[in-house]
Formats: C-alpha cells, structure tokens, sequence
C-alpha cells in the first residue's frame, strides 16, 4: 500500500500490465521520452523501451486506426490520445470500425483496445483542454466509457480496461490528477467494469456522479442524507444499482460537467423514468453545465455545476 | 523501355540574408528603408511582446502561453507579404502574426488571460481566430480560397501550421483540394524542428516537409525560416502567383522553437542544451540588424529607442487589458447560437 495520487496510479497499472503481458504496447505524442504532458507514461519508455512504448507522429485518426489493426492481431494497444478535445478526427476509426469490427467479423476479430484521454474542466485551461463530450461516446453501441474518481479506483479500472476485450475510452478527469491522494494497493487488484459503486449510502435522494463532479457532489452534501453513487463505467452503465437505489429512495439529483443537452443525464433519467417512475416522489434534477460553448478561464468557473447548484437542486427535490 | 521516369522532384532552399548579414543582391527584396525599418521594429515589438508574456505568465497573470521566440522572421516576414484583403489562418503558436497584422495588442493579453472577446478582431483584419486543434485550420484557408475564386476577387489565403501539423490527415487533404481546384492559397509550415517532444523526424521519413507540395501537384519551397528576407519573398511570391491564378504553394521555413513548446512544458527533459545553444545563435531579429547596420539604417541610439518604444507599446497595451472589467458571466450564452435557444433562455433566468 502507498499513497499516491492519480498520475501516480495510472503509471501504476500500466507498468504492472506491461510487465504482466508483453501484448500490451504504449501509444501517442509524447507518451515515450516526455513520459506523456501529464507524466501518466512517466518511466514506461526506460523500462520498455521504444518498441513498447511508441512516440507517434501527431496523427490521431493514424494513431487509433493503427490501434485497431494492432488490436486485431492480437496486441492490447493503449492509446493516449493527448486531450479529450483532440480526439474527434479519431472518431470516425472509433465509431466506424472499433465499436463494429467484432459484429462485423461475426466475432472473428475483437478491438482490445484502450484509448485514454484526459478529460474536463476545472483547471483552468486553453481552449479545447476541458471537454467533457463522454455522452457522445455513450451513444455508440461497441464502445465502453468508463471515468473514475481517485486514485484507488483509477488503476482498478485501468487494469479492468486494459484486459477488457472490448474498446473502452477511458476519460481521466484533469482536474483530479493531482488532488486527490489515496492508498492504492500495489497488488493485483481490479475494479470491475459495468459496475457503480456506493460512495455512501442514505435514504433520502439518490445523487448520481462521475469524475471530478464526485468528488465536488462529496463535498456538498454534508449533513443531507443522500445515497451517492460514482457510476464510473458510463456505457454501458450499471442499470441494477442505479435502480435499486432510486427504488428506495424515491429521489434523484444526476451531476454532471457537460451540459444538458443529451448529456448522460439524460439517458439516465429516461432509464429510471421507464424502469422506477412509480417509485418517485419529486421529479428528476439534472445539475449540467450551461448549454453553451465552454467559456475559457475567466468564466469557467460559472459554467460548471457548483455546491450551491447542486445543494439546491437537493433541496428541490427533498421539498416533494 | 519498361520503365521511364515519368516525374522528379527538386526542393530547392531560399536564403537570402546569411548569417553575418549580407544579402544577397539579386535576391533581396526590393524594400524601402522605411519598410526595412518598420519591419526590424516590428520583429522588436513582436519579440517584446512575447517575453511580456512569458513574464505574465509566471506571475500567474496570464494563463498557459506558447511563446514563439526564435520564429519572429517566419511570422513577421510571411505576415509582412500579405495585404489586407488576405485571409490570415494562425494557431496558438502565431502572435508574431497577429502583431505584425496590426492587431491591437492589449487583445492579445486579453484572450490568453483567459478572455475569449480577445479573440474578436478589429473589422478591418481578416485574421482568423487562433485555431488550436493541429491542422485543423488549414481547411479553412482552403474553403476561403474557394470563396475568393468563385467572387473572382483578388485575394489569397495563408494557412499557418507547424511541422506536426503535416501529419495531420487535415493538412493532406486541405493540399490536395487546393491542388485540385488550384486555389488562391498558400500554406506556410514553421518546421521549428519540435511538436512538443516529438523531434521533426518523427512526423516524416521525407527529407523535407516542402517537397510533399509535388505529391499534390503543385510546387514547394524550403526557406531558411531566421532570414527574414527569404520568408518575405517566398511568401509574397507565392501569394501573388495565388492571385494571379497560379495556384497553391507550400513554403516550409526552416526555424527553431528556442522557447519550451508551453509554459507546462520542460524542454530539457526531450532536448539537449548544444542544439538550443547552436540555434540560440541563429537569432533571426540579430540577423536583419546586422544588415541594416551595414546600410547604416541602424545604431545603438536606434536599437535604444526602438526597444523604448516597444516597451511602452506593450506597457500600455498590458495596461488597458488588465483595466478591462471582468466579462459578464452571462456573457457566455451570447454567442452560442445568433440568438438564444428555449433552454438557454430557461438557463438564463435562473443564472
Ligand atoms: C489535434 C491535436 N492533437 C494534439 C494537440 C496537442 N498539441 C498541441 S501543440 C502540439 C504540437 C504541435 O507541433 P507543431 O505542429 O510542430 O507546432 P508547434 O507547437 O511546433 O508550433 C500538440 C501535440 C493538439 N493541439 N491538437
Ligand atoms: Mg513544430
């Protein structure tokens, strides 16, 4: 056990999955003798070396096609792609043949593939380094979408995904890189995907989070007796727990950084709406982002849901 | 004959200023001394700029910046070459071109102190706002230069990239469309040698980025990009050859990143001293006065006042950003759309 904090953990799981299976091969700008802008592949191009931990050139459909094919022959490739905002000229490689080559090939071919991407807002950055478009992935069947929420689950997830035969996004929230330390095991452990889990239990109103929203949802809600729950795989997501628990406690408040708009909420709410809308007493909150552009810098921290907004919206629905 | 050549490739190099200062005469541009001036100062007020920023930064004024020291000739001599009536496409590397275009510069300090009305442009520049995606600009100079042909107007387009930027599917296909339709473009690389830590043999096993312009179908040329004489001239020649119907060119300037790649960045950790060191000397600004010095255009009173101009250019221009009001938080609802959606509305209300 060590504490450490989320870059720590990442680079934690990939040196123990690279040492475990020799399948697994590091790949994107700057993820070798720059050990990535984050430092997450710090050390893994000492330790590997170039074969295993592979500077591209700045090509991200190139990146996450070649990816596919490395995927197809059997490697674990892990991609980095350098920000969530950069990844959108990969999604056609993602969306049109990762998420469909084991339907296309009746099963022959899978993508084991990992593509991680810092994700969110909060740290004050340059245009294009804060999205938080997670739900446009969620949309594509094929695709996983996992984001955790410290460092301890990080690298149980991480692991999770790298053995997954599936293509996962794995979105890591910026935010929390640094600022949450935590004692991660350095054993073998893995946190499973397509599971929630419950941060804290309680009766009144069931508050769903994810990410860096987690951690801000924690620290609201003192002294309310709500049942968290970090649902850290998005897509696709626990429906059981998430039911189970809105069943008891008949109230839901849903956080997220994106904004409204066909966001994650949204399919959540229509979820519980179809499987538990019996057991609601007060309507479904969503605390988003604006639908807006995301501001830079100076606005930002209006745009994204804060403890006022989010205690309020609990509030709201206590009132029911 | 099985075989024949059926096409070759020479990439030819443009220098025009070496590096003690001497033109070379049947090269060198035809500029006034008032334009060799004004061009020295604003390479001065460029590179004051950009050390004010640095500065800034580290105390935590601005935010996260890409200094483009040691490229002051590759933007200022190819913003230099364009007229008002061309459309500008920079990244976030280009203040250097976005100074010499004339764009205020309180501006400037605005947007990368987290601002977005800084990147609202006076009327009168056709300068686009800094794109950040890699590569992803260079379309826009391509469908620009379509609209230009289509009016019939006499005007081009200049899309600036990076040597990273050529990996980018962006730049293949922006090429190829304006070597298709043979457009009033012209496409002008900085290979600064680095994309972040990726050193430029990383983005190509070709022996220069310019010869990829023949794979397209049109001509490229390399130019030392720390002589601003030769940036000056390619540029303006391959923008008129736009203009007169002669189609696209690549310019590959040949440069330095003398900066780290951002103020997150180290550049120690991927980069060795020698190789700064040996480019540190290749300053382009030292370049251009040495040469004016020996036309007598320049002295140690002259350097003196420029750079007292400079400095108050930038003084004051620091002055007024920091003097403007922080902006209305529901500012951010103004330009989603032209107009407010239903919900944006309901959003609004709440706020
Ligand atoms: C599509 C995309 N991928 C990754 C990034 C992150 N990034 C910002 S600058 C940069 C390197 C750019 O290199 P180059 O094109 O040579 O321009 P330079 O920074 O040298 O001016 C990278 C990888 C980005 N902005 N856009
Ligand atoms: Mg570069």
């Amino acid at each position: 056990m060590a504490t450490m904090n989320t870059v720590q953990a990442l680079n934690l799981a990939l040196q123990e999955e690279m040492e475990r299976d020799k399948d697994v091969i590091v790949l994107g700008e700057d993820v070798g003798k720059d050990g990535g802008v984050f430092r997450v592949t710090e050390g893994l191009y000492d330790r590997f070396g170039a074969e295993r931990v592979v500077d591209t050139p700045l090509a991200e459909t190139g990146i996450v096609g070649a990816a596919i094919g490395m995927a197809a022959y059997g490697l674990k490739p892990v991609v980095e792609i350098q920000f969530m905002g950069f990844i959108y000229s990969a999604i056609d490689q993602i969306f049109s043949h990762a998420a469909r080559i084991r339907a296309r090939s009746r099963g022959k071919y899978g993508c084991s593939l990992v593509i991680r991407a810092p994700y969110g807002g909060g740290v004050k950055a340059l245009e294009h380094h804060s999205e938080s478009t997670e739900a446009l992935f969620c949309h594509m069947p094929g695709v996983k979408v996992v984001v955790p929420s410290s460092p301890r689950i990080a690298k149980g997830l991480l692991i999770s995904a790298i053995r997954d035969p599936d293509p996962v996004l794995f979105l890591e929230p910026t935010r929390l890189y640094r600022l949450v330390k935590e004692d991660v095991p350095e054993i073998d452990y893995t946190v499973p995907l397509g599971k929630a889990r419950i941060v804290q239990e309680g009766k009144d109103v069931t508050v769903i989070a994810w990410g860096s929203m987690l951690q801000r949802t924690m620290k609201s809600i003192e002294g309310m007796n709500v049942e968290l729950i970090d649902l850290m795989t998005l897509s696709p997501f626990d429906e059981e727990t998430v039911l189970q628990s809105v069943k008891k406690t008949g109230r839901v408040v849903i956080v997220h950084e994106a904004p409204s708009m066909c966001g994650l909420g949204a399919e959540l709410s229509a979820t519980i709406a179809e499987h538990a809308m019996l057991h609601l007493k007060a309507p479904i909150l969503r605390v988003t982002a604006y639908d807006v552009v995301l501001p830079l810098p100076k606005l930002e921290d209006y745009y994204l849901p804060n403890t006022a907004r989010i205690r309020k919206a609990i509030e709201t629905v206590m009132q029911y | 004959m099985p075989e024949r050549i059926v096409e070759t490739v020479q990439v030819k190099h443009l220098r025009i200023l070496d590096k003690k200062g001497n033109a070379d005469p049947a090269l060198a541009p035809p500029l006034s001394d008032e334009e060799l001036k004004r061009m020295y100062e604003i390479l001065v007020l460029s590179r004051t700029f950009d050390q004010r920023a640095l500065n800034l930064q580290r105390e935590g004024r601005l935010g996260t910046y890409p200094s483009f020291l040691g490229q002051e000739a590759s933007q200022v001599g190819s913003a230099f070459a364009a007229e008002k009536s061309d459309w500008l496409f920079p990244t976030f590397r280009e203040s250097g071109v976005y100074v010499a275009m004339g764009c205020p510069l309180h501006l400037l300090f605005q947007y990368w102190g987290g601002d977005e009305r800084g990147m609202r442009m006076p009327d009168n520049l056709n300068v686009f706002p800094l794109s950040i995606p890699v590569g992803t600009q260079i379309t826009h100079a391509v469908g620009v230069a379509m609209a230009i042909k289509y009016r019939k107007d006499r005007a081009a387009a200049l899309a600036y990239f990076g040597d990273g930027g050529s990996s980018r599917g962006d730049f293949h296909e922006g090429l190829n469309m304006a070597g298709v339709f043979k457009l009033p473009v012209v496409f002008l690389c900085q290979n600064n040698q680095w994309a972040i830590s990726m050193p430029r043999d990383r983005q190509t096993a070709a022996q220069t980025i310019a010869q990829k312009a023949w794979a397209y179908g049109f001509e490229g040329i390399q130019v030392d990009g720390n002589d601003v004489f030769a940036v000056y001239k390619a540029t303006r020649d391959a923008l008129m050859k736009a203009k007169g119907g002669g189609g696209p060119t690549l310019i590959e300037c040949f440069t330095y990143r003398v900066a780290d790649h951002t103020t997150s960045d180290d550049a120690s950790r991927y980069r060795t001293k020698e190789e700064l060191e040996i480019w540190k000397a290749r300053d382009p600004i030292l370049r251009l006065r040495m040469f004016m010095e020996k036309k007598s255009l320049w002295s140690d009173a002259y350097q003196k006042d420029v750079e007292t101009r400079s400095k108050a250019v930038v003084d004051e221009a620091q002055k007024k950003a920091e003097a403007i009001a922080l902006p209305d938080p529901r500012d951010m609802f103004t330009y989603t759309y032209n107009g407010l959606s239903q919900r944006q509305s309901r959003q609004l209300k709440d706020f």
